[in-house]
Parts: C-alpha cells; structure tokens; sequence
C-alpha cells in the first residue's frame, strides 16, 4: 500500500490537475525571494554597485533602510551592550515586519539555509532513507534559552561561533573560509540523521522567529478542507507537518480552518502541492470553524458532557 | 481504569525521561559552545580590533559581526575572521603587517558601527588603542646594530610622540650613538604603520592587542614621585634638605656638580649623613658623589648608572 502510494511523487496529481506553474508557484517566488536578497547583498562586493551593506546580522539598504537581526541583538542585551540608535532602529522595523507577515516567514523566504535543508529534504526522499534520531520539537526553543544563557555567561555572542546561518550568509558575502564544513554538516545531518532535522527541530534562530510571528495576521489557512482527498501530500512536503494536522482534519472538533502554530513558516508549499487547492493564504482572524463543524462539535461536547456527569 | 492509570505513568514516565535527554542534549551542546566560546576569548598576537573596540571581552558582547566597519574602511584592511581562524568567528580584525589602520581623521569605521562595538564616543583618531608597538627584537633592530635606519619611527603617524629616538652611547663601537626607537604606551595607538614599515624579513618592531604587550604594576603600587607631585609635597615628613659632606668652601647643587661656593653657606654635615658617607668610595674631584645620589635625577643617575667606572 505505502509502496504503491511512493510510486507518485509528492505534488504530482497537483501538476495534472493544476499545471507546473500553479503546482510550483510558491517555491519559484521563495527561491526568487531568496536568491534575491543574496544577490543584492552580493552586487556590492562583486560589482561595487553597494545596494546592501552588511550581512543578515545588520544590514543598511541604500545607505538608509537598517535592518538588524533580534536574535542576535537580545544575545548582545544579555551580554549587557547597549546597542547604538541604528542598531535599534533596524531591530524594531525587522520585529514589526515578521510580527505581521508570520516570524518564519524568514525561514523560507530569506534565510540562506533554507535551500540547503529543503535539498537534503528531497535528496532524503529521493534516495528513501528512512529513521534517524528522535527529539521533541521543542528542543529549538531549549536551544534558544541556552544560547540566551551563555550569552550572558561567557558576556559573549558564544552562539555566533557556531551558528550556521549568519556563518553561511556572512560566509558567501565576506568570503567563506571553511564555514562551508558547518553548512555541510547541516546538510548530511538532515540528510542521514534526521529528517527535516536542523530547521525544524534544533536551529533556535528559527524559534526566535516563530516566538515573533507568534500572532502574526498573515497566515495559511485550510480553508476548503472539505475538499481534502487524504492524499498526504501536504504532510510529505511540509518541513513543519504537525501544525497542518489540526487546522485541516479537526473540523468536528471545533477546530478552525487557519494554521495558527508559529512554526509554520508561510513557505506555501501546501498550497502548491494540493491538487485540490484546500489551502490558501489568509487572515488568522476569519478563523471560524464552519457551522456544520461548529454543530457537531458542540453537540458532541454536550454529550461528553452529559456522560460524565 | 487500571490500565488507564498505567497508561498515564507510563506517559508521565516518558514525559520525565524526554525531558532528562533534552536536558541532556542540550546541556552537552552547551558545554561544547561554551568552551570554544572561552577559547575564543583569546586575541592572537597578530590580529588587531579596529579603532574604538573596547576590551577584547566586552567587544565580543557588542559586536554583532555585521561587517559595517570593513565595507567603509576606505583602505580596506579590515576582515571578518572566519571559523577556522583562531579569532572569535566574524569579528572584524586587521594585520598590522599586511595593512595597517591608516587612522582616517573622520573615522568611517567607527561611524557605520551600528551597536556602537566601536566606540562612537571616540571622535580624534590619535586617541584610538588598537594595540601598543613594541620593539620586541633589538637584536635585529637596525638602530641598535649601529644603523640610522629610523623607518619605524618616520612613519610613524605620531612622530616624536608615539615613538621617540632615545639617544645612548655605543659600547661595541666606543665612540657612536645608538638610536634607540622608543615606543610611548600613553601616545600610541596600534595603527601598525611602524611594523609595517620595517624594513626586515619579520619586523623587529610589532604591534600587538594591549592586553598582550602592556605591564601592569600591582595596584598597591605607588610612585613615589607622582605621589609627591599629587600631594604637592613629600609624603615622608619631614622631608630633610639633604646634607653633603664637602672639604671647606665646596658646594654641591644638584645638575650642576661641585664648584667652590662662599664659604659658611653650607651646613655643618650631620652625625648620620657623616657615618653612611664614609662607607662611599672618595670620587674625583669633578665627578658626581654617585653614591648619595638618587636614581631617578635625569642627568646624573643614569650616566652613572651606566658608564662603568661609577661605583654600584
Ligand atoms: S530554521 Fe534556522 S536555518 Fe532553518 S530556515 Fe529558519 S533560520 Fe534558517
Ligand atoms: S503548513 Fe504549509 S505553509 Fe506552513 S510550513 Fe507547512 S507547507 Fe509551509
Ligand atoms: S581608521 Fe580608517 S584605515 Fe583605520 S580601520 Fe578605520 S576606516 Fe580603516
Ligand atoms: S560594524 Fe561594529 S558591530 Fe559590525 S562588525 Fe564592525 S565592530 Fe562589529
Ligand atoms: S603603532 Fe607604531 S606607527 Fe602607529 S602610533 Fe604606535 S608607534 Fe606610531
């Protein structure tokens, strides 16, 4: 049976029913965004033509747009520095930005890792490796305390020695050195070790984030669930599958349509892979679980209800 | 219902034992960080802070490793280290040797600095502390081989303040002078324009992180001159005027030596001064009583100090 399911790839049916473009249409617009913002922090010190200062840490656009990292700078509040006005300034305008478009948004719409990991995601699929180490979801926001800990221990920025994404995006712009052993060890963790495993599991510049879009008005929404065939494409392809499960299969229980965990990161490959077209962009606000749903839900509680008492 | 209340330990046991290896894990992980952080700490000789970077610990708090200061340095000396160098990875350094800071007078590195790493407080650049030169080999040294090569101390950006040629006399030679390049700790300010000038295969004058090539008296120290100066006056009270024991009609000042003076303007010499005096060898007759006279006086104690028929 789940052989049989394997022999079509994930989004396929997608692709037949909708076309490539529209069955890919999010991941092109990522890749671009992506690819993007690298290029034009790299026009500077390619070309000269300084569009981008800096690196992902803080960057000054057009020698006036600053925009500061927050994981970064509350490592350095709690070494005890207090930062300078552009430093501050940059901080708030990128706080306020994720704050309304979903915190990881970042992740897979800026964050040069990204491409690394949805790589070692595919080849892993690709060459069917499967297992690996199991850890809680949550160990990135025990590894976001820690770093926050040592900061404030050795009054360093003891986590930017180590960090792999300001040490890759400041490595492509500065020059590399060996940081590309760091990027490669993300890469065949994810790879052999565990699936989907640093971005989702461990990277605590992702949890940052996800805390900061926690209330975030943008976010993907289920909202024709009804529609939903079971084909598990979705879940094959989402880097944060379990915040899919509730939003899209919960509706008898009350369950509104809108993905509201903070670890989804609004990548939009649901809504590309779905050949059903369940899923779309929308407000956390028009979160109402269909009436129908509503009904059975409230009926059913009564009844629970009713039994224990 | 038994099963049930099994099902729930068994869940509460998992729910503890996760916690432990996440607490594990991450605890490791931790440690790890933590000790590269400590190594980290460590500048290498070679690798100098841009100017206005405060103490090596504290700059590693508030340097976001952003590069600001490397893209407006205009003569681009400054890196971001990268992981495999012994410097905290990302932080912006400069190599005295290959390109010395060329103390910009409106400062651009300092000014695009937006965590203020760099101290923004520091608005004349001579007043900046990369680092202290040090001659750290004379014997190589062109000066002290007997040369005039003086490269070190003509570009210096500070001439005659920073670095300062020290005359002395040569002793191999007998009859020519030394010029000794001295480098001013209080004037100095670790551009590394001196080492990079120098004229060697490896320069015999280096420019290195403070903390590395800086001594440090032990803080119950006090000079005793300074103090003196501070006080406006001994602080050994009474301070005695002090007494030479001169044949009749001979005075002794201070810088100027002896010379017969009016006789009955000198004091009688005292019991104390007459005891320790005895013990001194009798010197010429024009050179200085070394042995009564104080070290630190310019003129008098160092030439006596150095020249060998002085009594020690
Ligand atoms: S989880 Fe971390 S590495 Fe992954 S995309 Fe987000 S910030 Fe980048
Ligand atoms: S739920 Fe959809 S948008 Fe969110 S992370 Fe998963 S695939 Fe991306
Ligand atoms: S003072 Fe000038 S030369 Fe020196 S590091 Fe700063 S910008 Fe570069
Ligand atoms: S500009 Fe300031 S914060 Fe950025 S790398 Fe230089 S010293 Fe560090
Ligand atoms: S480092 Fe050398 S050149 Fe620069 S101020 Fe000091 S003595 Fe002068």
């Amino acid at each position: 049976m789940n052989e049989n399911m394997r022999t079509k790839r994930w989004g396929q049916e997608a692709v037949e029913t909708k076309g490539w473009w529209l069955a890919h249409k999010w991941l092109v617009l990522r890749r671009v965004s992506q690819l993007g913002i690298l290029a034009a922090f790299l026009v500077g010190p390619w070309f000269g033509l300084w569009i981008v200062k800096g690196n992902l840490n803080y960057s000054l656009t057009l020698n006036t747009l600053p925009l500061a990292d927050p994981f970064i700078l509350l490592q350095s509040l709690v070494t005890g520095h207090v930062p300078e006005k552009l430093a501050l300034i940059g901080v708030a305008i990128v706080a306020v930005f994720y704050l309304l478009v979903g915190g990881r948004v970042y992740c897979s719409w800026v964050c040069p890792v990204n491409p690394v990991t949805d790589a070692a995601g595919w080849l892993r699929d690709r060459l069917g490796i499967k297992g690996g180490a199991h850890v809680s979801r949550n160990a990135r926001y025990w590894i976001l305390a820690l770093t926050l800990l040592l900061a404030g221990i050795t009054g360093t920025l003891a986590w930017e020695l180590v960090n792999p994404v300001s040490m890759l995006h400041r490595g492509l712009i500065f020059g590399l050195g060996s940081a590309w052993m760091v990027v490669l060890a993300v890469f065949a963790f994810d790879l052999f070790v565990m699936n989907r495993g640093w971005c989702g599991y461990l990277c605590p510049v992702g949890a940052c984030y996800a805390l900061i879009g926690k209330a975030s008005p943008l976010r993907v929404t289920a909202v024709k669930r009804e529609a939903c065939n079971d084909c598990m494409d979705c879940f094959a392809i989402c880097p944060e599958p379990l915040v899919i499960k509730a939003p899209l299969k919960d509706a008898t229980k009350g369950v509104g349509p809108v993905i509201l965990a903070s670890e989804c990161t609004n990548c939009g490959r649901c809504i590309d892979v779905c050949s059903k077209d369940v899923f779309s962009f929308g407000s956390r606000f028009n979160n109402a679980a269909s009436m129908a749903g509503v009904a059975r839900a409230a009926s059913k509680r009564s009844t629970q209800v009713g039994s224990a008492s | 219902m038994d099963s049930a209340k099994k099902s729930v330990l068994a869940a509460r046991r998992q729910f503890l034992l996760d916690a432990a290896r996440m607490a594990g894990g991450v605890g490791v992980l931790g440690l790890g960080v933590g000790l590269h952080a400590k190594q980290a700490k460590a500048l290498p000789p070679a690798a100098i802070r841009p100017p206005g970077a405060g103490p090596e610990q504290d700059f590693l708090g508030a340097c976001i490793r952003c590069g600001m200061c490397v893209r407006d340095c205009p003569y681009n000396i400054l890196f971001l280290a990268r992981p495999e160098q012994p410097i905290a990875t990302g932080s912006p350094y400069f190599v005295a040797r290959t390109g010395p800071c060329e103390m910009c007078e409106d400062i651009p590195c300092v000014k695009a600095c937006p965590t203020g790493a760099l101290d923004h407080k520091l608005t004349d650049i001579a007043k900046s502390k990369m680092g202290l030169a040090v001659l750290v080999d004379k014997e190589t040294c062109l000066n002290f081989l007997g040369l005039r090569c003086d490269v070190c101390y003509r570009v210096c950006p500070l001439i005659d303040k920073a670095i300062t040629l020290d005359l002395r006399h040569n002793e191999r030679t007998g009859k020519h002078t030394i010029f000794e390049p001295v480098v001013h700790s209080d004037q100095c300010t670790g551009c590394g324009k001196c080492e990079k000038a120098c004229v060697l295969e490896v320069a015999a004058i280096k420019v290195y992180p403070v903390k590395l090539a800086k001594g440090e008296l032990g803080s119950h120290y006090r000079i005793g001159w300074e103090e003196k100066q501070k006080a406006g006056g001994s602080l050994v009270a009474p301070e005695v005027e002090h007494q030479y024991n001169l044949p009749e009609g001979m005075r002794y000042e201070h810088g100027k030596g002896l010379s017969s003076g009016p006789p009955g303007t000198m004091a009688t010499p005292e019991a104390g001064v007459d005891s320790l005096r005895s013990v001194v060898p009798n010197p010429g007759k024009n050179a200085a009583p070394a042995g009564n006279i104080p070290q630190n006086i310019p003129g008098g104690g160092l030439s006596s100090r150095m020249s060998d028929d002085a009594p020690r």
